[in-house]
């Protein structure tokens, strides 16, 4: 009888270290998005933190799922968010000490947000699915779009609406400092 | 002395029932790919600047080897050897990982290109869209580098070049799509297959003229360069690498000429599909006319302006790609 990899190396065993390794690239990415005072670490930290959720999807054979993670958070937003960066006030300017009732409160609601999903995680019945999808055509993606996720799809368009009013808003008042400074 | 020619059969057997053919596959294909990747960018930089030198009525490099084919090599070997210099103020982990980031998403496209029908490392029913992921990613790297290297002329390539990708990826997609649409798949085998008889260049041509000026632009090529223009910005993005780490930006760059020119081939010019020759042949041969063609244009045509670069991409090549593509789903409803 030859020699088998499976015997010595148990595919169980590989899923299992795939499976820590995106989830500790996850981790780690989220803690350097956050704890860095420096505003660049940050933007690469989230970056980092968005490639191990596409590794998850991919673990979770969501192959669709990882790359549009991929494309969209890392291609689009994360190269945006640098751009906000540089178009904001400049690096060698001391950043204040972080003012602390602030520090409090993003924690209260970070953790709020987190029992909230650990309380829908642990109560919801998971069922292992029956099969994994398969079909992958331009045709079932578009059908899935318009009816299965069609609410989550309008969400997002909703959330990219008020993204762009935030902007125009944000714009909006800075050109009008700028122009009473000038009549001033 | 016949037992001897059979021990490469017996030692592939075995491997092949040791690993098993997915495991097997993934490793030959990463093997093969890293020696691909070196002997691609060899190749490409003779063949740069001998297209080069006989375009500016000059013979290009000759000395060592036959045709100068080794000069690449020794110029590798030189690279090697040198040192690698961080400057004191850069941000050292973020400089020192850029050249890594930048090479390694232009391997993983790798995994999906399509050399011929069932020659490829997985057919994976996303392949598109992981090239164009892993695209972008790069373009991350790229910034990555020009910011940690703290030189103004560094930052400046890099925000250049990021300001490009983002304006030029955008007709680079849509005009893949409208073949997405057409073949109804992701996948590379199948967009091949759908190609039976008709290449998709002479369906959509509009849409393969505007994928090769984006490619372009994607890779960072004159007439696009302005990245790493050398009269205005020293090198760009690269400017405080030197030794190893500035090759593998190199080797990024050639290697991704041979993406972009694999996927053209692959969505417009029928994959591997030709007469007489094997599939990989002819993919190979297209892909290598097409890299041409992108040299040529780089040695014809002078650099844009930025100002001239952006307008360009966002007043004339998205709306004409958006266009085209709204043009092809109606034509598709009204033929099927």
């Amino acid at each position: 009888m030859t020699p088998v990899m499976g015997e010595y190396i148990r595919p169980e065993a590989v899923a299992w270290a795939a499976f820590i390794l995106v989830t500790a690239l996850t981790f780690v990415g989220a803690l350097i998005a956050v704890l860095p005072r420096n505003i660049i670490y940050n933007v690469f930290g989230l970056a980092t933190c968005i490639l191990g959720v596409a590794g998850l999807f991919i673990f979770l054979g969501s192959e669709f799922l990882a790359m549009m993670e991929i494309l969209i958070y890392i291609g689009a937003i994360s190269i945006a968010i640098v751009f906000a960066i540089m178009l904001s006030q400049p690096m060698h300017v001391q950043i204040p000490p972080a003012w602390r009732p602030k520090l409090y409160l993003s924690f209260a609601v970070s953790a709020v947000v987190f029992v909230a999903f650990s309380i829908i995680v642990l109560r919801t019945p998971w069922e292992v699915a029956l099969e994994r999808g398969q079909d992958w055509t331009v045709r079932r993606l578009g059908e899935l779009f318009l009816t299965r996720y069609e609410l989550l799809f309008e969400l997002i368009s909703l959330a990219l609406l008020v993204a762009i009013i935030g902007a125009i808003i944000t714009a909006a008042a800075l050109g009008g400092g700028r122009k009473s400074e000038g009549g001033s | 002395m016949a037992w001897l020619s059979n021990i490469p059969a017996t030692v592939w057997e075995g491997l092949r029932a040791f690993l098993g053919p997915l495991a097997l596959t993934m490793i030959v294909g990463l093997l093969l790919t890293l020696g691909w990747v070196q002997v691609n960018a060899l190749f490409l930089v003779w063949l740069e600047r001998k297209v080069a030198g006989h375009i500016q009525l000059r013979i290009g490099p000759k000395e060592v080897g036959p045709f100068g084919l080794l000069q690449t090599l020794v110029d590798g070997v030189k690279l090697l050897g040198k040192e690698l210099i961080t400057p004191a103020p850069v941000s050292w982990p973020l400089f020192v990982l850029s050249p890594i980031l930048v090479f390694a998403p232009v391997l993983v496209s790798f995994v999906v290109i399509p050399f011929g029908p069932g020659t490829q490392i997985r057919d994976l029913n996303v392949g598109l869209m992981l090239i164009f992921a892993f695209g972008g990613l790069g373009v991350l790297a790229i910034l990555m580098g020009g910011w940690a290297s703290n030189n103004k002329y560094a930052l400046l390539g890099a925000i250049r070049s990021v300001a490009q990708n983002v304006a030029y990826e955008i007709p680079l997609l849509l005009s893949a799509m409208s073949v997405v649409i057409m073949a109804g798949s992701l996948s590379f085998q199948a967009i091949v297959q759908a190609q039976e008889g008709l290449w998709y260049v002479f369906c959509q041509p509009v849409a393969a003229l505007l994928y090769l000026v984006g490619a372009t632009a994607e890779t960072n090529r004159a007439p696009f360069d302005i990245p790493e223009a050398e009269s205005e910005l020293v090198a760009g993005f690269h400017t405080e690498y030197s030794g190893m780490r500035f090759a593998l930006f190199f080797l990024a760059e050639y290697t991704n000429m041979f993406i972009v020119a694999s996927v053209a081939t692959a969505l417009f010019f029928g994959g591997w599909r030709g007469p007489f020759w094997p599939g990989p042949w002819w993919f190979l041969l297209k892909v290598y006319l097409l890299i041409f063609v992108v040299i040529w244009v780089r040695w014809t045509f002078p650099r844009l302006r930025f100002d001239q670069l952006m307008n360009f991409a966002w007043k004339y090549m998205i709306p004409i790609a958006v266009l085209n593509l709204m043009v092809t789903a109606v034509v598709l409803k009204i033929v099927r």
